[in-house]
């Protein structure tokens, strides 16, 4: 049986991990191979490193990372964070990610998750949506571009509908109104667009306990859950939230 | 030497890194010599199988007349889905024709891509599979799954609402539908055991 999945996600600015990661017995906090190393040691399933500058700078920068990290760490990790072409997956992909996501360049010109999944696969292509509660529509999202400062009038449900259709093989959805917050996944939004598409969804923004963890799974259907304060803050480690997950009966990899 | 064709398509860096970490020496290469001087041959993949193919270009003849000579090969995903006769995604495409079978969507009814560690019943008489005991998760991301229909393969599976061929066995001729090279120290294991079968034939 295909188990839940917990993907730590890291921040990367310069070629450095940030975003308050708080780990005790760490040589260097912001060493994404180190932390990744951690990370795959207590069992994370897989890994996303999000590019946060997004520059063309930094694109060199983040593909050293991923070959270093790729050299050290033997499990999936995705990279994310202004990717806007086919040539630039391909370089990622080659370096040693195992793939990408793409968010605003997918929004304007949708075609990119076509040609990638004709030319990687669509498992390596992994449509990010930064959704936000409408304001004006109950039971809506919005997606949102540009790390979240940007609102379209995109429906979300909709657009993850669309995206799969175009060769999306993965959503990385984030509420956008409770990233940050611990105080639980949007779970409604999770649901809404786990139940339209037939890929799989990770759930992300909000996770803040053990419990939240475990409604992202069965109220909201997800097939993953991202998280990145707790981990890093080391509120709970993999293991244990392996252990919970098990024994209210999930499938996980312990 | 090990080689891991190089066939300008997706991830082809982790397998090697895998290897390295290993410590056993591995080089990564379209050269037809090189190819036809190794120990044993890793064919890898992340792409579309259409591509994967197309890519691969005439070294696939190459690969499988090596391989029918008993050269051992190892083929991961999209490469293992490459040994069988032919391929339907995104359109009819052959593939080398090692292992009868082929390549079919994954039936509907399920989420798809089958994308995640899912549980591979180990049986004891694959040598990929030595000292890893009787079942263990490994890490899978595809869309498609091979039909196996030779009778004189070995086949381990997993379970994802019907019985998922997750590794073939057929003589000298090895595959895997998970990546080992992402699938943590089990996976390494699995590298370690070909890489086991690439030293046992000498060169």
């Amino acid at each position: 049986m295909l188990t839940r999945r917990i993907i730590p996600c890291l921040d990367v600015k310069d070629g450095r991990v940030v975003k308050g990661v708080h780990f005790l017995n760490l040589r260097d906090a912001g060493d994404p191979v180190e932390l990744g190393s951690r990370y795959s040691e207590d069992g994370a399933d897989e890994l996303v490193f999000l590019d946060i500058t997004a520059t063309i700078r930094s694109r060199k920068t983040i593909v050293d990372l991923v070959r270093k990290v790729a050299e050290n760490v033997f499990i999936p990790f995705t990279v994310g964070g202004g990717i806007s072409t086919v040539e630039q997956m391909d370089e990622l992909l080659r370096s040693g990610a195992e793939k990408c996501s793409v968010n605003t360049a997918a929004v304007k010109k949708p075609d990119i998750l076509t040609q990638a999944a004709q030319r990687f696969g669509n498992q390596c292509v992994v449509l990010a949506i930064d959704a936000r509660r409408s304001k004006t529509k109950a039971g809506h999202w919005q997606v949102t571009v540009k790390a979240g400062t940007e609102a379209t009038d995109i429906d979300a449900v909709e657009w993850a509908v669309e995206g799969a259709k175009r060769g999306a093989g993965e959503i990385l959805l984030t509420s956008m109104d409770a990233d940050g917050t611990q105080k639980g996944y949007d779970i409604e939004l999770t649901r809404a667009v786990a139940d339209a598409v037939n890929i799989p969804v990770i759930a992300s923004g909000g996770a803040g306990t053990l419990e939240h963890l475990y409604d992202a799974v069965v109220k909201g259907h997800a097939e993953a859950v991202l998280m990145a304060s707790i981990t890093h803050f080391e509120s709970y480690t993999i293991t244990q939230m392996k252990e919970y997950l098990r024994d209210r009966g999930i499938a996980v990899n312990l | 030497m090990l080689v891991v064709i190089d066939y300008n398509v997706g991830n082809v860096k982790s397998v090697c890194n895998a290897f390295d970490h290993l410590g056993c020496p591995v080089e990564l290469s379209c050269d037809r010599r090189k190819i036809e001087a190794a120990s044993a041959l890793v064919l890898p993949g992340v792409a579309a199988f259409g591509f994967a193919v197309n890519a691969l270009g005439s070294l696939g003849s190459v690969i499988k007349d090596l391989a029918l000579a008993g050269k051992p090969l190892l083929g991961i995903c999209v490469g293992f889905q490459m040994l069988f006769d032919k391929s339907s995604e995104f359109g009819t495409h052959n593939g080398l024709g090692l292992v009868s079978g082929d390549v079919v969507p994954i039936p509907p009814g399920r989420v798809i891509p089958h994308m995640g560690w899912n549980k591979v019943v180990l049986p004891n008489d694959m040598v990929l599979f030595a000292g890893l005991g009787g079942e263990k998760h490994f890490y899978f991301a595809h869309s498609f799954c091979a039909n196996v229909t030779d009778k004189t393969a070995k086949v381990a599976y997993t379970d994802y609402g019907f019985k998922l061929p997750a590794s073939i066995q057929k003589g000298n001729v090895y595959g895997t539908q998970f990546h080992p090279e992402k699938s943590g120290q089990q996976g390494l294991q699995v590298l370690s055991n070909f890489a086991r079968i690439a030293n046992g034939r000498g060169n």
